[in-house]
């Protein structure tokens, strides 16, 4: 049987139409996919998120230790609380996941990995910690809610506890802060403001209940999945996996070169791809007629050659249809998408396509 | 449930037909189709004048979710298509059966209507293919 998360009663009784995602009984919907991404760009819809992997890592050595797992550097986390989104790497420079750490105290980081790569993902850390002295502790009797939106914080922060609340309304984006068990940050996958909570299994479902009351409404993961790709961010599995480095995924930023004698796993491998150039990058693409960009369309570049479609959609905020391709990295501004069999024209653009509900590309 | 109007007939691929009383073929996608394919976005309709034959792919719905092939029931000739849907795809999940209609045919061969199913036979094949 499928897992289900402490969320899954609610899902049921929200008429949510479950399908499998990585093993979970999850909700691609309560109805109108539109509707919902609607709601999260215009005023505050919420998702349950509990099959993510929450992990906590502890030891005197953790931000050692995290200084050479990942291609980003832990070393901008100062301040306790604070954020990185940030790639595990193998040794060719693949990447293994993609992920969130916040920094809570020198001897105690937590990180939240994704739901499909669960398990590679913790025989990784399992193998690479000892080393450290670090303890990797996944945290499997926790939820996670992310709300989203406009409105996500004015609705939510009048049903938190005190302490919680006190906390939450000072948080600055990219931020999160403890009160007891739970975990309240200022991220998301959405492109709008809005928090994510982790907060315990058994607390879930009236919390759930609570944000209903309040007027954030359900949202599915295929509204997710749209609304993060107007946010242009990636989706691990799709646009990136261990045989493509972040060079070739749009995610240079997250590699952080600097200082030059930092050894992460996987430096030498980029290294000598940022030497010797890559062949091929991620861009964001924009159809210029009408038609439906899908994942794994071909895309031809000219004599630049050809490319393929990792994520594609119709963007309910632009009503076009719009995707991220790996293509040639000397494709220019348009390339031509195979559409069921049709050579339609896209423009190639640079993500996000929307942000705060506004376009941030011209149409 | 489904909603299953009685007057239609039906194909395994999820079309209905009604036939109009000049004899045409109006053709759309069921309440059931319009469901699991969730919020339509795109609707790609046949050039009106053009041949098609019975079970030709001669449409296209696309959802959020995905592209879907819009069969012909009975081959003949396309006389209407559904201008409307250009701008309002969402008619087809709002009104399947009704405004969202996508295309109508003149029949080659009317006798072609006798392969589809009626309501109940078509409720039937839901049922089994559920399981």
């Amino acid at each position: 049987m499928a897992n289900r998360t402490p969320l899954y009663d609610e899902h049921v009784a929200d008429g949510g139409k479950l399908v499998d995602f990585a093993g979970w009984d999850m909700p691609i919907n309560y109805g109108s996919q539109l509707e919902e991404h609607n709601q999260v760009r215009n005023d505050a819809g919420m998702f349950d998120v509990s099959h993510m992997t929450v992990v906590d890592l502890t030891g005197e050595r953790t931000r050692e230790f995290l200084r050479y797992l990942l291609a980003n550097n832990v070393d901008r986390l100062k301040d306790s609380g604070k954020a990185l989104y940030g790639c595990m790497l193998n040794e060719s420079g693949g990447v293994i996941d993609d992920l969130i750490v916040y920094f809570l105290r020198d001897d105690f980081f937590r990180m939240v990995v994704n739901a499909g790569t669960h398990d590679k993902d913790i025989a990784w850390l399992e193998k690479q910690a000892p080393a450290f002295g670090v303890t990797v502790t996944e945290r499997p009797e926790l939820a996670m809610i992310a709300v989203q939106g406009p409105n996500a914080r004015d609705r939510t922060l009048p049903l938190l506890s005190d302490a919680a609340r006190a906390a939450a309304c000072e948080l600055k984006p990219f931020f999160g802060a403890f009160d007891g068990e739970w975990f309240i940050a200022r991220t998301g996958y959405t492109g709008e403001d809005g928090f994510e909570i982790v907060l315990p299994a058994d607390a879930a479902a009236t919390f759930w209940q609570q944000l209903r009351a309040a007027g954030v409404k359900p949202t599915g993961l295929g509204a997710r999945d749209t609304l993060r790709l107007e946010a242009g961010m990636n989706l691990y599995g799709s646009d990136m996996d261990e045989s493509i480095s972040p060079l070739e995924a749009a995610l240079s930023w997250t590699v952080a070169w600097e200082p030059a004698e930092r050894d992460f796993i996987g430096r030498a491998a980029l290294e000598q791809q940022r030497k010797q150039g890559v062949t091929q990058k991620l861009v964001g693409l924009l159809l210029e007629g009408k038609g439906v960009l899908r994942n794994h369309q071909k895309v031809m570049a000219g004599d630049f050659g050809e490319g393929e479609i990792t994520s594609g959609s119709f963007s309910p905020t632009l009503q076009r249809a719009i995707a991220f391709a790996r293509v040639p990295k000397d494709t220019g501004d348009t390339c031509q998408v195979d559409i069921r069999g049709k050579l339609l024209t896209a423009r190639v653009v640079k993500p996000p396509f929307v942000r705060n509900g506004e376009a941030q590309i011209d149409l | 449930m489904s909603n299953i109007p009685v007057e239609l007939k039906y194909a395994k691929t999820h079309e209905w037909a009604r036939t109009n009383d000049d004899g045409s073929v109006t053709v759309g996608i069921s309440d059931t189709a319009q469901d699991q394919l969730g919020d339509m976005v795109f609707i790609e309709v046949p050039e009106v004048g053009a041949t098609v034959t019975a079970e030709e792919a001669c449409a296209v719905v696309e959802s959020v979710k995905a592209a879907s092939d819009v069969y012909a029931p009975v081959g003949g000739k396309i006389v209407e298509v559904n201008e409307g849907l250009a701008d309002s795809p969402e008619t087809v999940n709002n009104d399947a059966y009704g405004e969202g209609w996508i295309f109508r045919i003149e029949p080659s061969d009317a006798g072609e209507l006798g392969a589809l199913m009626d309501a109940d036979g078509y409720t039937g094949f839901l049922a089994a293919e559920d399981h």
